[in-house]
């Protein structure tokens, strides 16, 4: 890859980048809410990845036969990530209230 | 995709995002991670500008380093007692490593594959004039039917949310 003109690798390179980020994230805080953030970081990468494919593909080429296919998944992408934000936030919330923690190694109770 | 104004864009730019996803992993204070993320969302935001995602942009913008993150916000403030260190658990070296894992895995498949992607001239949009109104054309067109359903989601998740969260009244 010539460093100076940048492709789709390049692209790809800096969203599994920041993907492996948040799966590091996501695994290995104890905090429920640093948890959050790693598959919020996750989420993004992908959309980044759509945005790329989408950007070199078919949608921006010559005559396009897609127009746009990625960018209205990253949509729903978007919408997916906030409703999922909102509920597990929510729980973190109910948890804490419960329990006065939101540490991930000391929930391990279904009920209580 | 020739000019150098893009090639620094990109490269200042994921450097954003990545140095603030490290310092998310890093920062040993869950607020700061908060702030780190919604540097690591901006950053985003910038590399979907080069790709010429205007909209998505924009979302971007207003949906993660805007809704998203103040709900991060709310969280931290709302659990008081509860620890505010950014602390790794034990199994924090194996979660580094499947992170390194992915990342690798993805890089190497990505510098690797021979992508059937335009380039030189073919890249240079012809006629653009935003994408808008195209994705709203999709949207409410072959995209019609996941559309309602996206929205029934958000008013699961908005009912779902009160409804956890809701002092009882007993």
């Amino acid at each position: 890859m010539n460093p100076l003109e940048i492709t789709l690798g390049h692209y790809l390179v800096v969203s599994g980048i920041v993907f492996g980020l948040g799966i590091a994230i996501a695994l290995s805080k104890r905090n429920a809410i640093a948890v959050l953030m790693g598959i919020e970081l996750m989420l993004n990468a992908v959309n980044l990845t759509f945005v790329a494919f989408s950007r070199f593909g078919s949608a921006f080429g010559p005559e396009p036969t897609q127009p746009l296919v990625g960018h209205v998944f990253v949509v729903f992408v978007l919408t997916v990530a906030a409703a999922e934000a909102a509920v597990a936030l929510a729980m973190a919330v109910l948890v804490y209230r419960r329990r006065e923690t939101v540490d991930l190694d000391r929930i391990n109770l279904m009920r209580w | 995709m020739t000019s150098i104004g893009i090639t620094i864009a990109f490269y200042a730019l994921s450097g954003l995002s990545i140095g603030a996803a490290v310092a998310v992993f890093l920062t040993r204070n869950l607020l700061h991670a908060v702030i780190f993320v919604i540097l690591a969302f901006i950053g985003m935001a910038g590399l979907f500008v080069t790709l010429s995602a205007d909209f998505l942009a924009v979302s971007q913008v207003m949906i993660y380093a805007g809704a998203i993150s103040v709900l991060l916000v709310f969280a931290v403030m709302l659990t008081p007692y509860a620890s505010r260190d950014n602390g790794n658990s034990l199994f924090a070296p194996v979660g580094v490593l499947v992170g390194l894992g992915f990342a690798a895995l993805i890089g190497f498949v990505a510098t690797q594959v021979a992508w059937p992607v335009f380039s030189g001239s073919d890249l240079e949009a012809q006629n653009f004039t935003g994408t808008v109104r195209t994705i709203g054309g999709a949207l409410l067109g072959g995209y019609a039917l996941p559309f309602e359903l996206a929205s029934v989601l958000l008013l699961a998740a908005l009912v779902g949310a009160i409804a956890l969260v809701r002092e009882d009244e007993r």
